[in-house]
């Protein structure tokens, strides 16, 4: 696992070109704008691309397809929005095997305004089980967790908020975030009740938007347009798909062993890191896969979230583009904090930059807490 | 009849018992011969020990709230209980977790706690399904 170290870097990332309330653009557009800005980033050209990595509804065949290339190598790894942190795992192997020599990791979706998008059918297990009694997405599930880590741990509605106002400081400093304006633990606590544990201010936004990353060997990285950022670890895992079936329903199995793999490939251990990017779809996502990821014992992961921490001029800036709640979540937002974490790295965020940002952690989930991945990437080798 | 809640399209082979069940009034669930140990939701290759001998038995309908919500809208168009209503994960005496709604306690999250004792309630939909609710041991209060 060591020799894959180091061996590969993401040499391009950006953004469709609008994130946000986008009913003039099909899913399909914001896909293939985020690859182009991408390629473009790398100083690459979309004809370079021979490894196409995607999830959700477009397969890489359709990648491939709309960008008019044949790529020979594809993955359509599909478990919920964590599967572009994972594929950046996949493509490290394939990449270091030799396998393609120049990867993109995609994401398009229309999230928000549903335009080319189809329609979801439920399968026979949530058909059965589940949306008899109501259940419907997201927020009808991860309160469960949320409730459940309530009674566990003691922590409360008011610490839940704190996640949201520290995610909210980054996005005031983020010109592509969609909320901006500073909140208070009392605007969350006071916004519209939507699921209990959850008020709206909990859940993150619903938006149109692309990313894409584009990852070559470091040999060949140097040749590209902007600084590497080397992929010094990546981990993978899922437990379950339905909640009912999570053995310990406030502690990530799938997380725990996704971050070990990821730290034992980087060589890194919690202290190495001075930036952090954790999947909030949830307000209580990102303690919760703090604790998951062993940095903290249950139930202390919301301290990590107290002013002077995770915010800005913090000592372990947290979610620095404004998150899923604040910046952008378009349905399956891990292509999101996997750029973010290279701008930190490359030193480009401007206002929101964080001092000496070497070592940096992203990871995300797949459903509810159901898969994880996770990555470690640094700036040096 | 206007159905109130969406209702399970198609019901999978290997769940009939449940659904078979539910129509008697009886909470039937899977359990494995080889570890003894029962499990939801109905599958043919035992979760726990990945033994292929399973038999049905009748739960005793018994449980506690494991975790709950409340939902002060409606997220399935289909579903037309008015909110707020009580999302519930039970788990039951028998070691499943099954989801369920939560009845005859005020949808209120200072009323209800987790571990909370809870019974089966069986709610007729149509001829051919029965749903299993949960409602606060000891009867509506």
């Amino acid at each position: 696992m060591k020799e894959l170290r180091n061996s590969v870097c993401i040499v391009g990332a950006e953004e469709s070109d609008e994130l946000g309330t986008l009913p003039h653009k099909s899913q399909l557009t914001l896909h293939v704008e985020a690859v182009r800005n991408a390629v473009r980033d790398a100083g690459l050209k979309i004809s370079d691309v021979d490894g196409i990595f995607t999830a959700g509804q477009h397969s890489p065949a359709t990648i491939g397809e709309a960008l008019g290339i044949v790529p020979r190598y594809v993955d359509g790894t599909t478990v919920g929005g964590c599967s572009f942190i994972i594929m950046v795992g996949h493509a490290l192997v394939a990449l270091h095997h030799g396998l393609c020599d120049v990867a993109v990791v995609c994401h398009g979706e229309s999230g928000r305004s549903q335009v080319g998008v189809t329609p979801r059918r439920d399968t026979a297990i949530p058909g059965q089980y589940e949306a008899p009694f109501g259940f419907g997405g997201a927020s009808t599930m991860f309160g469960m967790i949320t409730t459940r880590h309530m009674h566990e741990h003691g922590t409360t509605l008011e610490q839940w908020a704190q996640v949201a106002v520290s995610t909210r400081q980054w996005a005031a400093l983020n010109p592509k975030a969609k909320k901006r304006e500073p909140i208070t633990i009392a605007d969350v606590l006071n916004s519209r009740p939507v699921c209990y544990p959850f008020n709206l201010l909990n859940i993150c936004l619903v938006t149109d938007a692309g990313g894409a990353v584009v990852l070559t060997r470091a040999d060949r990285a140097k040749d590209c347009a902007k600084k590497p950022v080397y992929v010094r670890g990546a981990g993978e895992a899922t437990e379950h798909v339905s909640l009912t079936q999570m053995k310990n329903l406030t502690f990530s199995e799938a997380t725990k062993k996704s971050g070990a793999k990821a730290f034992a490939m980087a060589g890194v251990g919690h202290k190495d890191f001075n930036h952090i990017m954790l999947y909030d779809a949830f307000t209580s996502g990102p303690p919760i896969m703090l604790e998951s990821l062993g940095f903290c014992k249950s139930g202390e992961g919301v301290t990590f979230f107290e002013q002077g921490r995770s915010t800005p001029g913090g000592s372990l800036p947290i979610n620095t583009n404004g998150g899923g709640l604040s910046y952008t979540h378009s349905g399956m937002y891990g292509i999101f904090p996997i750029i973010e974490a290279t701008r930190q790295l490359r030193g480009d965020c401007g206002a929101r930059q964080v001092p000496k940002c070497n070592v940096s952690l992203v990871n995300g989930m797949g459903g509810m807490l159901s898969a994880a991945g996770t990555l470690v990437l640094s700036n040096e080798r | 009849m206007e159905l109130e809640r969406p209702l399970p399209q198609p019901i999978t082979p290997e769940a009939k018992p449940y659904w078979d069940g539910l129509r008697e009034q009886k909470l039937m669930l899977p359990r494995c011969r080889a570890c003894r140990r029962a499990f939801f939701y109905p599958r043919v290759v035992c979760p726990h020990c990945h033994a292929s001998d399973i038999e049905w038995f009748q739960a005793s309908g018994r449980g506690k709230l494991f975790s709950f919500e409340i939902g002060y809208q409606t997220f399935n168009k289909a579903f037309k209980v008015k909110p707020p209503f009580v999302l519930a994960m039970i788990e039951l005496e028998e070691g499943p977790r099954m989801m369920s709604n939560l009845i005859g306690i005020e949808p209120d999250p200072k009323k209800i706690r987790c571990d909370m004792p809870v019974e089966v309630v069986f709610e007729k939909q149509s001829d051919e399904i029965t749903l299993p609710l949960f409602r606060p041991a000891g009867g509506a209060r």
